[in-house]
């Protein structure tokens, strides 16, 4: 404004007609952009209400024992929702617990260890692999997986960790391959990817002045990694866990095909149960307007329910790790 | 509001094959996947005696009672006969189209399609986990001079709700108690087994079974014969053994009289006759009284009288069994009568 044409240090008529006409454009760009964002806002506590108002004559009926049930017997009319709940933690923890480590040795090797050379073809193949949709995994699952799975690998683990008293039940039953455990080791090789691409990048940011001094000191790879870079990323790491869950909890078409669909809990990580997930995939095509398709709706505010806490946890850490980042840096 | 854009949409349709000559007309249908390969044939035929084409979508028997009911498609079609009340409170009439059967089929070694043969009990016990091996004495007892090995028995099931398993529960809940107080029947139901696995469609009831040693599953008759399944031969209600084949099916049919049942609601599984397969189905088209298109509805009444004056060779060379005459005499004088479509 200092350079305008104007001595007396008042702004020309036109430069005021510009800035108002910007001011315009920024109020209406702001108005916008907020319309949008708010769009978001409102289509989520559509989804949540429309969950709600559809899962009300269940939730009505049943109580929030629903939610802790193990009978559903779609003749009788008589819904919980305990079966599908049970299957959808237990096979996303058999996949967490098969995912964390594995992502972790790859994230170590692609950061500390891995020749320049292998560096970009590994993390892309490790990119690719969340790319690939699950339908593909499930028809891999079934049809490919599953057979040598029950053929090979449940007999091998029954005969020796089927015999440990105790967690020997967990190892129990026919070795048809489908199952539980089927469905975790194929939901870990889906949330892979997302784990180990997490870590690599939080791995990344540590900087190389505190590995160094580790070094210099004498430390091994392992104290390294251990002492130096998992506290320092640990927020990091754990936000990435828990977005890998958070798809694991959700997974519908690859879990539909190899966890047996049956309605029951069972002991054994052999045997065949079902996640909400795939209840819903399963049930929603069929089922008449009445208790039962009610309380698909109340599994399905279920799922939202778990999703939304474990998503919730990852945003929280993710923040949190940025934050600490941004102190140190 | 949505038939309405939907009408929009056919309209306009019609306006561009106007133009090129033919008034042609699109119906529309929705339902069980089990009468889509039939449906699909006649609609080829009479595509081209017509021009009149068919848009069936195969989502399900649920699905296509929920679309008719939403007045989205012109017909419905079900594996599972709605009830005659509910029918009337809709304004809507049914009748069979088309009949075929659901056979067991089993993967043991050494068992080859048709060899085993099984009762009512055997088989409910099977399905209800309380005969648990191969080898159990009564299967033997039915089956002298087969080799059975031993093995522990995994029972493959629908997931999905299904008119598959409306059919075969209602065949077991008719010859067994304790399946009808226990179980009972309907599309989907709450499977006692513990050994039970249970896979989408009939396509993933036929991978688990091929799969799974010692298994046993149910499929409809085309699919265990397309895939050279193990079916098994079962002992009707006259305690005569017999094979699933289009005759066995037909023959149980034919021991049908539909007109005596309101709204033709009947199942014709455990049906009399020396010769007839157990358990049998038919698929039953749904079709409103006073149809809001009543151009469509003529046309629909007129695609499934071809389909049973012309239709019956097309059926049989897919394991289909076309009504019988008396039958489709009485959809004529009885069901259609009562469609107003002028």
């Amino acid at each position: 404004m200092q350079s305008t044409s104007s001595t007396l240090g008042l702004p020309s008529a036109k430069a005021v007609q510009v800035a108002r006409r910007q001011r315009i454009q920024d109020f209406l760009f702001h108005a916008i952009t907020q319309f949008f964002s708010m769009l978001v806002l409102f289509v989520l506590a559509g989804i949540i209400g429309s969950l709600l108002i559809n899962a009300w004559p269940a939730l009505k009926t049943f109580g929030p024992g629903f939610f802790l049930d193990d009978e559903w017997d779609i003749v009788n009319d008589q819904f919980g929702g305990l079966i599908s709940i049970y299957g959808t933690l237990v096979s996303s923890i058999i996949a967490l617990a098969i995912a964390v480590p594995l992502s972790f040795g790859i994230a170590v090797f692609l950061t500390e260890m891995c020749p320049d050379f292998l560096k970009r073809p590994l993390g892309t193949a490790v990119e690719l692999l969340a790319a690939v949709p699950s339908i593909i995994y499930g028809m891999f699952g079934l049809f490919v997986f599953a057979p040598i799975f029950g053929d090979y690998v449940q007999p091998v683990l029954q005969a020796t960790l089927g015999k440990i008293p105790l967690i020997g039940i967990l190892f129990s039953g026919p070795t048809n391959g489908i199952g539980m455990l089927c469905a975790g080791l194929i939901l870990a090789m889906m949330i892979l990817p997302f784990i180990a691409s997490v870590m690599r990048d939080v791995f990344e940011i540590v900087p190389p002045v505190l590995k160094e001094s580790a070094y210099g000191i004498g430390c091994t790879r392992w104290e390294v990694v251990t002492r130096i870079v998992l506290p320092y990323t640990q927020a990091g790491v754990v936000g990435g866990v828990m977005l890998g869950l958070g798809r694991a909890l959700g997974e519908t078409m690859a879990v539909t095909f190899v966890i047996g669909n049956a309605s029951r809990i069972s002991p054994s990580l052999f045997a065949p149960g079902s996640s909400i997930a795939s209840t819903l995939a399963n049930q929603f095509g069929e089922a008449d307007a009445g208790l039962h398709f009610s309380s698909l709706f109340a599994l399905g505010l279920a799922l939202f329910f778990i999703t939304f806490v474990v998503l919730a946890l990852a945003k929280w850490m993710l923040l949190r790790m940025e934050q600490a980042k941004g102190v140190k840096s | 509001m949505k038939l309405s854009f939907k009408q929009a949409l056919v309209a306009g349709a019609l306006a561009l094959s106007v133009s090129t000559g033919a008034m042609a007309v699109e119906m529309t249908g929705a339902g069980s996947s089990f009468i889509y390969p039939v449906l699909s044939k006649w609609a080829e035929a009479y595509k081209a005696k017509t021009g009149n084409s068919l848009n069936y979508q195969s989502i399900g028997s649920g699905g296509g009672i929920k679309q008719i009911k939403a007045k989205t498609v012109d017909f419905g079609a079900t594996d599972a006969p709605m009830s005659f009340d509910e029918l009337q409170s809709a304004g809507m009439v049914q009748f069979p189209a088309i009949i075929g059967g659901v056979v067991p089929v089993v993967n043991i070694d050494g068992i080859k399609p048709g060899q085993l043969k099984l009762s009512s009990d055997v088989l409910s016990d099977i399905f209800q986990g309380t005969l648990t091996n191969w080898n159990d004495k009564r299967i033997a007892l039915l089956n002298p001079g087969v080799q059975i090995p031993a093995g522990d028995i995994t029972v493959v099931t629908r997931a999905d709700g299904s008119g598959t398993t409306a059919i075969f529960t209602n065949y077991l809940s008719k010859v067994n108690k304790s399946w009808k107080d226990n179980v009972g029947f309907g599309s989907a139901v709450k499977w006692p087994a513990a050994s039970t696995v249970s896979g989408k469609g009939n396509e993933g009831v036929a991978a688990n079974v091929s799969r799974i040693k010692n298994s046993i599953g149910y499929v409809e008759f085309a699919y265990a014969k397309k895939n050279n399944m193990s079916y098994t031969q079962m002992k009707n209600a006259d305690d005569k053994f017999v094979m699933p084949t289009a005759a066995s099916f037909a023959s149980a049919s034919a021991g049908t009289d539909w007109s005596k049942f309101p709204g033709m609601e009947t199942f014709i599984t455990n049906a009399p006759g020396a010769a007839s397969w157990p358990i049998t189905g038919a698929t039953f088209i749904v079709i409103y009284k006073k149809p809001e298109n009543k151009a469509n509805a003529a046309e629909v009444i007129k695609f499934f009288d071809f389909g049973f004056k012309d239709g019956g060779k097309m059926a049989s060379e897919l394991d289909y069994v076309p009504m019988p005459e008396a039958t489709t005499n009485f959809i004529r004088k009885s069901v259609w009568s009562q469609v107003d479509v002028k």
